[in-house]
């Protein structure tokens, strides 16, 4: 254990000393919840819009006064004609155009159907469904209110749903995707400076130096391991705090909870980074590994943007042995949900099965090194 | 300069190597084999290394040296065959093997983003040095190194010999009875080797066992003994004296003259002759035996239109020997 602790106080040296590690370490995390905390939004807001009001009603006003009221669509230019909205949605001045035919305040008075026209940019299939289910509660909620307006009556439909939604009640995708943030910095400070610091040793030549001297494998690995999981847990924490400032994260769980699936978290991303220095022997190789294996996944199969629910069934059970699927289900729960660590007890476990499956191969693997 | 290592660091320790055998010697080599597959890297090698001898173990690059030692320090295990380094069987016991040697390398392997003094006290820590001999004993290596004043200094920082003195003064931290130096001197300019052999010496006569790896032939004279491995196998083991007994009976003459490589190829042609080899601008040429004379060489070359400068009998050189050894073992 004296040994182990002598070799992490070398490591602590080495990355306080060497700069492109500390700046992995310390300035990644800084960089990515600023880029994904203020770029990589869902929301639809300040949507561009053109009006063609034919009708020029004291109706078709009230229309057009909802959806700037909306606060979803910001109208930026009055036209006459047809022609003029291709040419505004063309030059992407515009990405929605309300068009508002003769009559339709008439048809309204009399108590005749009438209908408006809605064009929507498809070019972005994500923001044209989006914008235009903002366009169509706004058409109806306008013409419940004329109802109510013009005839005094109150018609309540058969059904109605009444959505509530909880936990994120505005919808806001940076509280969904700051604990996937925290799942992705943790890959890249635990298994990318873990792996790189092995095999830098091993390009050196101060890895065989090492193995030369009567320090068990398990125990060189613990203390060249123990400052960068500390580093990542540490910086895992930050993350959660400077979100909490800056985008109003909440913390609806406990902290204890948090640090300990933080923690399961990391030691299978240090391990994940172990494993991948035992099969390279360069620096770019070992990137390259980590960036597969680690990096993508995480990114693509852990939830993190794209709901795993709505993948192909095969690479559904591709998403099963990655660990972020699991961290972030836990992370979600206990940040957004306020749940205890007991509730997620499945995901904790896969994150330990994971844990001891890399530690375990690592580990195996250096063993055969040596012999 | 205060250098004496205590052999070993146990009262326990005297006691396993006095019940072994009183005079085991403390690197006994048997038959050791190495194979990688089909390839046989050591090929039944037998030696064994005296107490506070420097023996050299001499090869091209490939011939089975490093993975020689590899598998005495206990990092790879024999394929078949037997080494016992401190009294320890190398594929029992390779982590007792660890404590009682030191080791250094070509590489110097030193953390370079590390001052002097963080490298010391990993090295220390690694070896599981006690507080008050920690002390001590950097106390040692910052005199012998030279390097008193520049403990803050990064190890990238120094110059070769001085890093060079500081990876040797890592190596034996620990005091280790036995120490194996992997091509140490790679990459130093001469004077700093003189005075990296000069410590070695001084090692070697405070009892400390030394292996040595190189392929620089002028420093196999500072060995003790050497062995020559070539292909795998054990090709010539002695003292350099006795190395060079192989041309007691073939002389090696000097030849100066204007065209080298022409008067190399006449040289072949000639029957007293039995090889040639080109030494910067000079030929040497191994005669038959001890009764041609160099002058009669010299003048048959002239008859044959060569400028014959010089012609003298030269002492064998230890390149002489490791050509001579590495072609008969070709031959073999």
């Amino acid at each position: 254990m004296r040994k182990a602790l002598a070799v992490g106080r070398k490591e602590l040296h080495q990355i306080i000393r060497d700069r492109r590690t500390l700046s992995i370490l310390l300035l990644a995390p800084v960089l990515f919840l600023l880029l994904y905390g203020y770029a990589l939004n869902f929301d639809i807001k300040h949507v561009t819009l053109a009006v063609e009001d034919r009708d020029a009603t004291p109706e078709s006003r009230a229309l057009i006064a909802a959806f700037v009221n909306s606060g979803y669509f910001d109208l930026v230019a009055s036209v006459n004609d047809d022609r003029a909205i291709d040419h505004l949605m063309d030059r992407n001045q515009i990405r929605a155009a309300l068009v508002i035919p003769e009559r339709t305040g008439r048809a309204i008075a009399n108590g005749r159907a009438a209908s408006v026209q809605v064009l929507v940019n498809g070019d972005n299939a994500n923001t044209a469904s989006a914008v235009m289910g903002y366009a169509l509660t706004i058409v109806q909620s306008a013409s419940a209110s004329l109802l109510v307006e013009q005839r005094g009556l109150r018609i309540a439909p058969p059904v109605s749903a009444e959505p509530r939604i909880w936990y994120n009640p505005q919808l806001e995708s940076t509280l969904f995707l700051v604990p996937g943030l925290i799942a992705f910095i943790g890959m890249i400070t635990g298994a990318v400076s873990t792996a790189l610091s092995i095999v830098r040793e091993k390009e050196r030549g101060t890895w065989e130096q090492v193995r030369m001297a009567p320090i068990s494998t398990p125990a060189y690995v613990v203390g060249k391991t123990i400052p960068y999981l500390a580093i990542s847990i540490a910086s895992a924490m930050a993350i959660m705090v400077a979100a909490m400032a800056l985008f109003g994260l909440p913390m609806r769980g406990s902290w204890l909870d948090l640090l300990l699936a933080v923690s399961l978290f990391l030691v299978g991303a240090v391990g994940t980074g172990m494993l991948i220095s035992t099969l390279s022997d360069s620096q770019l190789v070992a990137f390259q590994v980590v960036l597969i294996v680690a990096f993508l996944p995480t990114f693509i199969l852990s939830g993190f943007i794209f709901p795993i629910a709505s993948m192909p069934v095969p690479i559904q059970m591709v998403t099963l042995i990655v660990p972020a699927r699991y961290f972030l289900v836990a992370l979600r729960g206990i940040v957004l949900k306020g749940i205890s660590v007991v509730m997620v007890w499945q995901e904790l476990l896969a994150l330990v099965v994971y844990a001891v499956a890399m530690l375990g191969l690592a580990s195996m693997r250096l063993a055969r090194e040596r012999g | 300069m205060h250098l004496a290592p205590h052999i070993a660091h146990s009262t326990k320790d005297q006691a396993l190597v006095m019940s072994r055998a009183p005079v085991m010697n403390p690197i006994v080599v048997r038959d050791l084999t190495r194979r990688f597959g089909q390839f046989v890297a050591v090929d039944h090698v037998s030696f064994d290394v005296h107490a506070g001898e420097i023996f050299g173990f001499l090869g091209s690059n490939g011939a089975g040296k490093s993975t020689t030692i590899r598998m005495l320090c206990g990092l790879l295990r024999p394929t078949s065959g037997s080494a016992t380094v401190g009294g320890l069987d190398v594929a029992v016991d390779p982590e007792g093997v660890k404590r009682r040697i030191g080791y250094m390398s070509q590489k110097f392997s030193l953390y370079e983003m590390l001052t002097v003094g963080q490298n010391i006290r990993f090295y220390a820590g690694l070896y599981g040095l006690p507080r008050d001999r920690y002390a001590e004993r950097r106390r040692f290596v910052l005199d012998m190194a030279g390097l008193v004043g520049r403990e803050n200094v990064r190890a990238r920082d120094l110059p070769g010999g001085w890093r060079q003195r500081l990876a040797l003064g890592c190596a034996i931290l620990h005091e280790p009875p036995i120490l194996f130096l992997d091509e140490p001197t790679g990459g130093v300019d001469p004077l700093s080797r003189r005075q990296f052999w000069d410590l070695i010496n001084q090692l070697s006569a405070s009892g400390v066992t030394v292996l040595v790896t190189t392929h620089y032939l002028d420093e196999a004279e500072y060995c003790h003994r050497l062995a020559l491995i070539h292909a795998g196998r054990l090709a010539a083991l002695g003292t350099t004296a006795e190395l060079k007994q192989v041309f007691t009976s073939r002389p090696i003459v000097e030849i100066r003259s204007g065209d080298a490589v022409a008067a190399m190829r006449a040289l072949d042609a000639m029957p007293e002759v039995e090889k040639t080899s080109l030494f910067g601008t000079a030929v040497h040429a191994v005669l038959q035996s001890a009764r041609v004379q160099p002058a009669a060489v010299a003048d048959r070359l002239r008859a044959d239109g060569f400028d014959v400068r010089s012609a003298v009998e030269v002492p064998p050189s230890l390149e002489d020997v490791f050509l001579d050894v590495v072609e008969k073992a070709g031959r073999a």
